[in-house]
């Protein structure tokens, strides 16, 4: 019986699978007796969704170009092109430069949180995901969580970069672990601030470019590149506020193994402040219409 | 004190700029039937649906769900209604199984649970092959199968089903067809929207015709056949001298006016309700298919035994158009080619 096609198309379902389909004698015995089990929490639906991320990941792994090759770009270009003309050797330029593009092409990635909001809310499957009794945030967050997942591959790819090139922190293995961490943590809160323009704009390439435009002076104006005491006053009043600022110096500090409180402080600061406004807002515009 | 209706909607409006989309729709649906809500395209069906289902904020009047109000209870609402909507309503990235997992995990179930509910249904829904396949390489019917399979992870009160069968294959479309009527005999209340008169006819119990965002006809099936008939003969005669003898044949047996069309040897007779099993009676659950047949083999007969010989012979369903000439003299608009016309008219 079987047919010896050649070049068969592996996507098109045989017309065999679709003959022995469909019975509808068999139905009456799945529909009876299914009453709905109890609601779940909210921290488990968020995690189905993470889960939900993590599957689109693997039907196209592609999305993963941008958190492995892109950063290996930034750090190869920055280190190379900075390097001798700021701090006389790449070597000694990359151990304060690191820390500081692990922090700045992390920040760079989650604006593709926005652009995954904003194609997906379109589509009809996020109908059913609202009308299904669950924790209203779950969805968001689940965007959160999966996405904190590629935040750690786009780390560790830094991470493994910079040691290669020469990176020696002073911190050791848990100085580094606990430096990831405190990124993870700003990064899921400062992408609270992706989901709402996903939310707010119409198409992906508003998201893209507002995201742009929001990203490149946070990112540049900042202690990331450069030391802040050797810019202008009137920037350096800019860079000492910037969120980005704030936790480069964490991170930098927590790999070096020192204890920064002040910059931990005003990282867990705006960690809270961005979770608020922006959770707040983005949840006003996922249930509003 | 009765048990309340599955929806009760009273003044429902929804504008949409300055498009009133739904404009003050009223809607009554008993528990354990299937009500359609038949319309063109652009009718507003899609709107009420997503009022009735907590997605969209009715901007004036009342629904509720079971009792629940669907603004202030939506949470409520929400545990006992599922939305099948008219585009793809499950992940197409994702396969068969995992949309079923994930949909069951959120609904509450455990991971084992999950796993054998969504295997159960892939198989009594004919899946199975395609369990690992990603949806967006299923076909049409198998796509909405596992629409509504992910429906029914665990059995809802309410379902609504948005335009289940449009773009189907006749197939697909019977599936489909009855594994409403299975749902249904489970006891969970069905409103589906359709463009398919035959289809309302098929499977809803009571249906209201809406256009331009209000309801233009509400009854039993019975009620709504008896105003539209059950469809039109066309007979195609010999010989053209005989048209008048058969446009009388025709309008006796039939009971309903006949056209004379352009063709000298073309006669057109609509079949009217009446003459089914008494005046003006209605046989409640014949399919109109059948009933149409019947008279129409009656026609057929009786033009044989007058001697007119009949080259041809056709015999039409209403059509959604008919629908709407009976109902309103005019004929089923599509709003949204309507307002394609309009802008092609503006920009020449
Ligand atoms: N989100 C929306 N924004 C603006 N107009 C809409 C929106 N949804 C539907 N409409 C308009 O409302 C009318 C009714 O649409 P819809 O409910 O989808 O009709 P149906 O489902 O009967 O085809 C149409 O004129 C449509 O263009
Ligand atoms: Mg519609």
């Amino acid at each position: 019986m079987t047919t010896t096609e050649r070049g068969t198309d592996t996507t098109a379902i045989s017309a065999e699978a679709l003959e022995r389909g469909f019975d509808s004698s068999r139905l009456s015995g799945v529909l009876s007796a299914t009453e709905r089990p109890p609601r779940p929490s909210g921290l488990s639906s968020s995690i189905t969704f993470g889960w939900r991320a993590v599957l689109k990941i693997k039907h196209v792994p592609e999305q993963l170009f941008d958190v492995t090759l892109f950063p290996i770009m930034m750090t190869l270009m920055f280190t190379y092109l900075f390097g001798g003309a700021l701090a006389g050797s790449t070597t000694e330029y990359l151990q304060y430069f690191l820390p500081g593009i692990l922090v700045a092409s992390i920040a760079m990635i989650t604006m593709y949180t926005g652009v995954a909001v904003n194609t997906d809310i379109a589509k009809g499957v996020f109908d059913r995901f609202r009308t299904l009794p669950m924790w209203r945030p779950a969805p968001m967050v689940g965007y959160l969580l999966g996405d904190l997942f590629r935040y750690v591959i786009a780390s560790v790819v830094i991470v493994v970069m910079g040691l290669i090139l020469g990176y020696r922190p002073a911190g050791g293995v848990v100085g580094v672990l606990a430096g990831v961490l405190v990124l993870l943590v700003f990064c899921f809160a400062f992408s609270w601030v992706w989901t709402m323009f996903g939310l707010l704009l119409r198409s992906e390439k508003s998201v893209m470019g507002v995201s742009m435009m929001v990203l490149m002076p946070l990112t540049f104006l900042s202690s990331v590149y450069v030391d802040p005491s050797t810019m202008p006053g009137w920037l350096q009043a800019f860079v000492k506020v910037n969120p980005v600022t704030h936790v480069a110096d964490a991170v930098r500090a927590t790999m070096s193994g020192v204890w920064d409180g002040s910059a931990l402080l005003w990282v867990a600061v705006w960690t809270v402040a961005l979770t608020v406004v922006f959770g707040t807002w983005t949840m006003r515009l996922y249930n509003r219409t | 004190m009765t048990a309340p209706p599955a929806i009760q909607a009273e003044g429902l409006i929804k504008v949409f700029g300055s498009n009133r989309a739904v404009d003050g729709v009223d809607l009554t649906v008993g528990s354990g039937t299937v009500y359609g809500l038949l319309g063109p395209n652009g009718a507003g069906k899609t709107t009420v649906v997503k009022m009735l289902a907590t997605l969209l904020r009715p901007d004036g009047g009342e629904a509720q769900v079971f009792g629940r109000d669907v603004r202030r209870e939506a949470d409520h609402v929400r545990e006992l209604i599922s939305l099948t909507g008219q585009y793809a309503s499950v992940d197409e990235d994702l396969t068969g199984t995992e949309n079923l997992v994930l949909l069951g995990r959120l609904l509450g179930a455990g991971k084992r649970a999950a796993r054998n509910r969504s295997a159960q249904l892939l198989e009594a829904f004919g899946l199975t092959e395609a369990a690992d396949r990603q949806v967006k390489q299923y076909s049409g019917g198998m796509r909405r199968r596992i629409d509504i399979a992910a429906s029914i992870l665990s059995t809802p009160k309410l379902l609504f089903l948005d335009e289940p069968t449009t773009g189907l294959d006749p197939r697909s479309r019977n599936q489909v067809w009855e594994i409403v009527r299975a749902v249904v005999a489970q006891g969970t209340t069905v409103l589906l929207t359709t463009q398919y008169l035959d289809e309302a006819d098929q499977l809803a119990s009571r249906i209201a015709v809406i256009d331009h965002g209000t309801v233009i006809a509400e009854g039993t099936k019975g009620e709504l056949k008896a105003s539209v008939g059950l469809g039109t003969v066309h007979v195609r005669l010999r010989d053209a001298d005989r048209r008048a003898e058969a446009a009388e044949v025709l309008e006796r047996v039939l009971g309903s006016e006949v056209t004379l069309d352009a063709d000298p040897v073309a006669v057109t007779a609509r079949i009217g309700e009446r003459d089914t099993g008494g005046p003006g009676a209605v046989v409640e659950g014949t399919p109109v298919t059948e009933l149409a047949a019947e008279q129409a083999a009656l026609a057929l007969t009786e033009l044989a035994r007058a001697g007119i010989v009949v080259d041809t012979f056709s015999l039409g369903q209403p059509s959604l158009d008919e629908v709407f000439l009976a109902l309103t003299d005019h004929p089923a608009s599509d709003r949204s080619v309507d307002a394609e016309a309009t802008e092609q008219g503006a920009a020449a």
